[in-house]
């Protein structure tokens, strides 16, 4: 990138997002530096998962502006917002394993998005079991193992911009870990990551921001050092 | 006794072979585009039409009307998906049916206007004249050909499917175009070229068909009420399904007309409505 690092590479402004007659985010503003992480928190039906599905273009309508890496993208077909620049990867909160293809195909399904591709030998050090069962039909994995393969699979066609949507749910604390350890992994090599996250334990010590979203728009933003002073106004927020 | 048999048996494989060609190409784009292909019939119509009027307007004879056919009938299939398909995407599949079903009564309207009822007949090619002699019964080289190039194609495209790179994409598109579309897959020229390729299947059974049965503008509507019930009992979708339940299909009729000749043509439909009441996602399909 030739635009300086203080330029966000994911920049959202008055975002506002409709599934049919329904209006699910009034005016979201957010911005994400190259190589940060951020989370998206908030309770269930706040708008964290239409911020991210309003990215990629997986949302009915949207106005407003999306830019990724300064490019315009609202009114831009999904295809195309994943092949801008830096590439932006998926990972569905349903994970999106397809069941009619073995762990392999999925993990080559998808085309190159960005210039650098994880090559499959850091991948499969990355994520050895589904070097094991790369012959597997995609949807017999465990759920960890699908967790892994959905990220696996865009990190492999050169995502650097990634969108994780709730990738520790219902996952065992030891594969919560070693995602953990994953993201981190991420981050030191310099990926953008968007986590929204309901494990906030998972996400704190990842995030460089968190974005609290309420009735689908930000209502606070806490950097990570303030994080120890508001910790009781988020639990409440949060309310756990 | 045994020719009578094995002459219905031939005849069954053979109208077996086309419900394969025509159920598949159904089962691809019902799989994909999510839209029953009501034009499947005129389109197989369309493929024969050319090839007739290929050689009797400009003399191209079977072998390029066999390449040029198809090639044809499936450009018409981009052109039908990018301007009228491609806008009912998110409604409800009727609209699709509906559509479909419109565009056939047109095309065999224009058809019926242009060259009337009666049929016309299509030479078989010199080089696939004569036949074998079994023994047990007489085989024309003509259905050899015709049973052997359609199980080649219905095979290749389910191996192509099932098995390779591109067979991967339009699973998966099957399973989720929208999520597909978002990892960087260009999905909606997915869907027209996939419309294209199932037409021209069409197409290609239309110009194979045109030297057994007569060309006529009405010949695609008659063999697409069977081939709908086909795609029932394999199962809506279903690749291999639709193969292996167009023949299944073909051979019963045969057996039937051997049995009991005057239920030969209801056969199909009793076994399409006791595979509902069984198996309502058909034989091969994923029940819901």
């Amino acid at each position: 990138m030739s635009a300086p690092s203080a330029a966000p590479i994911l920049r959202i402004r008055d975002l506002q997002a409709f599934y049919g007659e329904s209006h699910v985010l009034h005016g979201v503003d957010l911005d994400v530096a190259e190589g940060e992480v951020v989370t998206l928190l908030g309770r269930n039906g706040s708008g964290r998962t239409s911020t991210l599905k309003s990215i990629l273009g997986l949302v009915g309508r949207r106005t407003g502006s999306i830019q990724v890496g300064g490019q315009e993208t609202v009114g831009m077909a999904p295809h195309r917002i994943a092949r801008l620049g830096i590439g932006v990867g998926y990972c569905p909160e349903e994970r999106g394993i397809f069941a009619s293809l073995t762990t392999e195909e999925n993990l080559q399904l998808l085309p190159r998005i960005g210039a650098a591709g994880m090559p499959d030998a850091e991948i499969y050090d990355m994520f050895p079991n589904l070097l094991e069962r790369r012959r597997s039909q995609g949807t017999r994995l465990s759920g960890g193992e699908q967790q892994m393969l959905a990220m696996a699979r865009i990190l492999r066609a050169g995502a650097r911009l990634l969108l994780l949507d709730e990738i520790t749910e219902g996952l065992a604390p030891v594969i919560v870990q070693a995602l953990g350890r994953v993201v981190q992994q991420l981050k030191e090599r310099g990926y953008t990551i968007v986590l929204v996250e309901q494990n906030f334990r998972f996400a704190a010590p990842l995030a460089d921001r968190h974005y609290l979203l309420e009735h689908g728009r930000v209502v606070d933003t806490i950097e990570a050092g303030q994080l120890s002073g508001r910790m009781e106004s988020l639990q409440e927020f949060l309310g756990v | 006794m045994i020719q009578a048999l094995s002459g219905q048996l031939l005849l069954g494989l053979i109208n077996g072979s086309f419900y394969a060609l025509l159920s598949l190409g159904l089962a691809i784009i019902f799989g994909l585009l999510d839209v029953v292909n009501f034009a499947h019939g005129a389109q197989y119509m369309l493929g024969a039409f050319l090839a007739w009027m290929g050689l009797q307007y400009l003399g191209i004879g079977y072998w390029w009307a066999l390449l040029l056919s198809p090639l044809v009938v499936g450009a018409t299939g981009l052109v039908v998906e990018r301007v009228f398909l491609r806008r009912l995407q998110g409604l409800d599949n009727l609209y699709g049916l509906l559509l479909t079903f419109g565009l056939a009564l047109v095309i065999e309207g224009l058809f019926h206007h242009a060259f009337g009822n009666s049929g016309s007949p299509y030479p078989v090619p010199e080089l696939l004249r004569g036949g074998f002699d079994l023994g047990f019964m007489y085989l024309p080289k003509y259905r050899a050909w015709v049973v052997v190039v359609s199980l080649g194609i219905s095979l290749g495209s389910w191996f192509v499917i099932e098995k390779t790179p591109i067979g991967a994409y339009l699973r998966a598109g099957t399973e989720n175009p929208r999520l597909l579309q978002a990892f960087g897959v260009n999905v909606p020229v997915m869907f027209m070229l996939t419309y294209g390729f199932g037409v021209a299947l069409a197409g290609f059974a239309g110009v194979m068909a045109a030297p057994i049965y007569q060309v006529t503008p009405m010949m695609g509507s008659s063999l697409i009420m069977v081939v709908f019930a086909v795609v029932v009992i394999g199962g809506m979708g279903s690749i291999l399904g639709s193969i292996v339940t167009g023949i299944g299909v073909g051979l019963v009729e045969g057996f039937t007309k051997f049995l009991w000749p005057e239920a030969a043509n209801v056969v199909v439909f009793v076994l399409m409505a006791v595979v509902l009441l069984v198996r309502p996602a058909g034989l091969f399909g994923r029940q819901k």
